[in-house]
């Protein structure tokens, strides 16, 4: 069972609140698509990927950016059982999408640098840290139903 | 692989740390401290609390050799020579360790540059601090 403290849920419910799903979630996959390319390799159905301006202009990105925040958020509401919360969209990850767990750090990276850009010097090493760890446990559970 | 633009972009934000060395440095390092405390292992013998001498020092050590590193990416492994065989032979860190302080980096440049952080901007620093310590971890075995 993760232990969180009272500062922890406090910071982690703090960066949720001030993220706007659309736009924190479309940036991070585009993040993710433009620094790891190989990722692309998951959206074959997306249509243009070709480059960093076509990523960011795509519409199936975006859409699906906010599809990953209201996965999170999910995992937000649940944050004493993530594990069990997310193991249906892990079988779904690991026997459907066939995605190398190794990614989900990536994407994992690329929202924390988001809400970096976004919070700026509120995004203090403190809220960092409860926040990465909040990611941890969904990367986590996101990894568990891989056989 | 870095393009010519990509180059550009890293010398072009390198220098506008350059300034900020210690400030950024620092950060970079207490973020690394704070989310990752195994790291802490690597400093028993500084004091690497929160604005201490130590971790502004350190910090602006780091961030003049990535500026220094920036402006020679071509040749990199020369440039980083001493530096490399300094993080072989004498302080031997795990190198998965690099990759969390590269990440760190990463965030700290991001909450200073805010949007000016493109995504880039993102895919040029992150390929170059892969780069850079692909160098220093080039002795280890």
């Amino acid at each position: 069972m993760v232990e969180w403290t009272a500062e922890e849920r406090a910071a982690i419910q703090g960066v949720f609140n001030k993220l706007d799903y659309e736009s924190v979630g479309r940036e991070s996959l585009t993040r993710c698509l433009v620094v790891y390319p190989w990722t692309r390799r998951y959206f074959g159905g997306f249509g243009n990927l070709f480059n960093a301006e076509a990523i960011m202009a795509n519409p199936k990105v975006a859409a699906h950016g906010i599809v990953v925040l209201q996965g999170l958020e999910k995992a937000l509401k649940n944050m004493d059982d993530i594990k069990n919360t997310y193991a249906s969209l892990s079988e779904f990850h690991s026997v459907k999408l066939q995605v190398d767990p190794v990614n989900f750090q990536l994407l994992s990276d690329c929202l924390t640098v988001v809400i970096a850009t976004r919070l700026r010097t509120e995004f203090t090493p403190d809220i960092q840290a409860a926040w990465q760890k909040f990611l941890a446990v969904v990367v986590s559970a996101l990894s568990r139903q891989y056989h | 692989m870095l393009s010519n633009t990509e180059k550009e972009l890293i010398i072009q934000i390198w220098e506008k740390m350059l300034p900020v060395a210690e400030e950024i440095g620092s950060e970079a390092l207490l973020r690394m401290f704070t989310t990752f405390p195994k790291t802490k292992t690597y400093f028993s013998h500084l004091d690497i609390s929160a604005r201490s001498e130590h971790l502004r020092c350190h910090g602006k050590k780091i961030v003049e050799a990535l500026a220094e590193g920036a402006r020679n990416i071509s040749t990199l492994t020369t440039t980083l020579a001493p530096l490399s065989r300094f993080h072989a032979y004498q302080l031997r860190i795990h190198p998965t360790n690099f990759k969390l302080f590269n990440h760190c980096i990463i965030v700290t440049l991001a909450c200073h540059m805010g949007d000016n952080f493109t995504p880039v901007a993102h895919a040029a620093i992150d390929k170059f601090l892969s780069a850079f310590s692909a160098v220093l971890a080039e002795k280890f075995r």
